[in-house]
């Protein structure tokens, strides 16, 4: 009986586990990625003698290169070649196709009910599955990966619960920002979120994402959203694997947030915190030097339709760079195949290897000093993307589209 | 007697330690720039032992392990916040980084200040201004693993996690 954290590992467990408990539960996957992994390997190593040396279960342990791929660096591929040499030695394969968050659904690893636990603060995201995903160091991944089990405190529940339907032109991202707006940025530190209400049921898989993607930008241990029809209609083909449905049971949620979605504009957070928000229309006089569409929060194929609608037969404005990285090979061939890709590059933008790009700031469009970017990220912090004065602003990919074509923080509602 | 280094609110591990210098394991290397973007002075200056004072959500942000990593590199002994982030609280603590939670003690500290903390009371004292503080107890688990000297060395004494 519970809030759906509660019920997954009430389900995981075999017995009732309520909010406050301290839990040591066998985990379903668990992922590293590029930047995170290395340090992994060194905590796991320390375990060897005691463990055996090798991973739990190779079916369930997945290391994936995102981060900087292809290396940009002799310091990134020398990490590169550690983590393939660890691959190696433990008959590992390494995923290669995309970002993280976007390949662990694709192949099928994230179903409802699921807890996994990833070396990347947004593993939060699979919540958007039913399941309970959660960002660890790499030392709690080491663990994880050396033991097949982790701790937890069982977390309270904070609900957010949106109702109506979203104007045309204003998308999951912008909601997603007024939730964060709201919320605060450490809102939901140490507690599971949960998203209900009529958006989110209307809400297609990747839109889910989006929301689940940013729980941790309010502290959020997970962030969730209960399968449903649209869940079961995505996995079917990915997964062979029996889930349970779980659904909650009379929760008591710690607290409650009610958003109308109706009334909500097109919105942006301003540097250099996320829960910076205005409408769109507040800061329509900032110049852009680069705009950025793509990363685990806004690097799907509607994310990519939606720009390409707004981009077609247009040019990028002369005095802004304009990146776009799709967030997988799935996403990208997909792209293509539609024509959005060739849309992109017409229009004069520079089109990247599935991955998280210039989002952490190392390759593929880092800012100079005093520069400033419009991106579809889920962090403008400080430094993020290059020179710690060069200023992040965050919408969603209409917004990024329209002001590619401007040099401008432009309304996307202008442009559809 | 230790310095205390006081920051702010909100400290995200971007700032702790910016993603371009996330190229190493080494934790030498990793502190040289720890809070090199909003504190240029720390990494140079600070001496083994001192304290890191902060205010609320302390280490948002990314999961990197850089970041508590690069603070026990410089030799920092302890954290004390009003508040942390959730896996930077978890990743210091793993790594054998004590993290207190003490509101008193920050909101009466200033940066500069000299500073003892007795880790396995929690008793924090200010000796520029003689006031002492009690921390928040620690959860059950969390204690094990604090005394144990990490989530590893816990391991090591338990013979797995549990």
């Amino acid at each position: 009986m519970g809030t759906l954290t509660e019920e997954i590992f009430s389900h995981k467990l075999g017995r009732p586990v309520h909010a406050g408990e301290t839990i040591v539960v066998e985990v379903d996957h668990v992922m590293s990625h590029d930047t995170t992994t290395p340090l992994a390997i060194e905590a796991f190593q320390k375990l060897a003698d005691q463990t055996g040396g090798k991973v739990f279960d190779r079916s369930r342990s997945h290391l994936i290169f995102d981060h900087i791929i292809p290396a940009a660096t002799i310091q990134a591929a020398g990490l590169h070649r550690q983590t393939r040499n660890f691959a190696r030695e433990q008959g590992l394969e390494i995923l290669q196709q995309g970002i993280c968050h976007q390949v662990m659904p694709e192949m099928g690893f994230v179903t409802p009910g699921a807890v996994i636990v990833g070396a990347d603060s947004h593993s939060c995201s699979y919540g958007a599955f039913g399941a309970f995903g959660t960002g660890m160091g790499s030392t709690d991944i080491a663990v994880a990966y050396a033991t097949g089990r982790a701790w937890f405190r069982v977390p309270e529940t904070i609900n957010v619960h949106l109702t109506g339907q979203l104007q045309p032109g204003v998308y999951a991202k912008d909601a997603a920002l007024e939730v964060v707006r709201r919320v605060g940025v450490d809102g939901a530190n140490y507690r599971a979120l949960e998203f209900t209400g009529e958006l989110i049921e209307n809400f297609s898989m990747s839109e889910r994402f989006t929301f689940c993607n940013m729980a941790i930008e309010m502290g959020g241990k997970a962030g969730l959203i209960a399968a449903d029809e649209t869940t079961r209609a995505w996995l079917t083909g990915r997964t062979e694997a029996k889930y349970p449905m779980l659904r909650v049971h009379e929760p008591r949620y710690e607290r409650v947030f009610e958003i109308d979605a109706s009334t909500l504009t097109p919105q942006i957070a301003c540097p250099p915190d996320v829960n910076n928000v205005v409408p769109v229309a507040e800061v329509t006089s900032v110049k852009l030097d680069q705009v950025f569409l793509g990363t685990c929060t806004n690097g799907r194929l509607d994310d990519l339709a939606i720009a390409a609608s707004i981009l077609k037969g247009r040019r990028v404005h002369p005095e802004t760079r304009m990146v776009i990285i799709p967030a997988s090979r799935e996403i990208q061939l997909e792209a293509l195949r539609l024509g959005y890709i060739q849309t992109f590059i017409e229009a004069g933008a520079s089109v990247g290897t599935p991955g998280c790009g210039p989002c952490i700031g190392r390759h593929f469009g880092v800012l100079a000093p005093g520069e400033r970017a419009l991106t579809t990220m889920n962090r403008n912090f400080t430094g993020r993307m290059g020179d710690p004065t060069a200023e992040i602003y965050l919408g969603s990919p209409a917004t990024v589209a329209a002001s590619a074509l401007t040099g401008y923080i432009t309304d996307p509602r202008d442009y559809l | 007697m230790s310095r205390i280094w006081k920051l702010g609110d909100n400290i995200n591990t971007d700032i702790i330690i910016p993603g371009r210098y996330n190229v190493t394991t080494d934790r030498a290397q990793l502190a040289k720039h720890c809070l090199c973007e909003v504190l240029p002075e720390f990494a140079p200056q600070v001496q083994p032992g001192d304290v890191m004072m902060a205010g609320h959500n302390f280490g948002c942000g990314s999961s990197r392990e850089h970041a508590p990593a690069s603070i026990l590199g410089c030799g920092v002994k302890v954290i004390i916040a009003r508040s942390f982030a959730r896996i930077f609280y978890r990743n210091a603590v793993n790594i054998g980084l004590p993290a207190l939670v003490c509101e008193e003690a920050v909101l009466a500290s200033n940066d500069g200040d000299n500073i003892e903390v007795n880790l396995e009371r929690g008793e924090i004292t200010n000796l520029s201004t003689g006031q002492t503080f009690q921390s928040e107890p620690l959860d059950p688990f969390v204690a094990r693993i604090v005394q144990a000297g990490g989530i590893l060395e816990h391991i090591r004494l338990e013979g797995t996690l549990r």
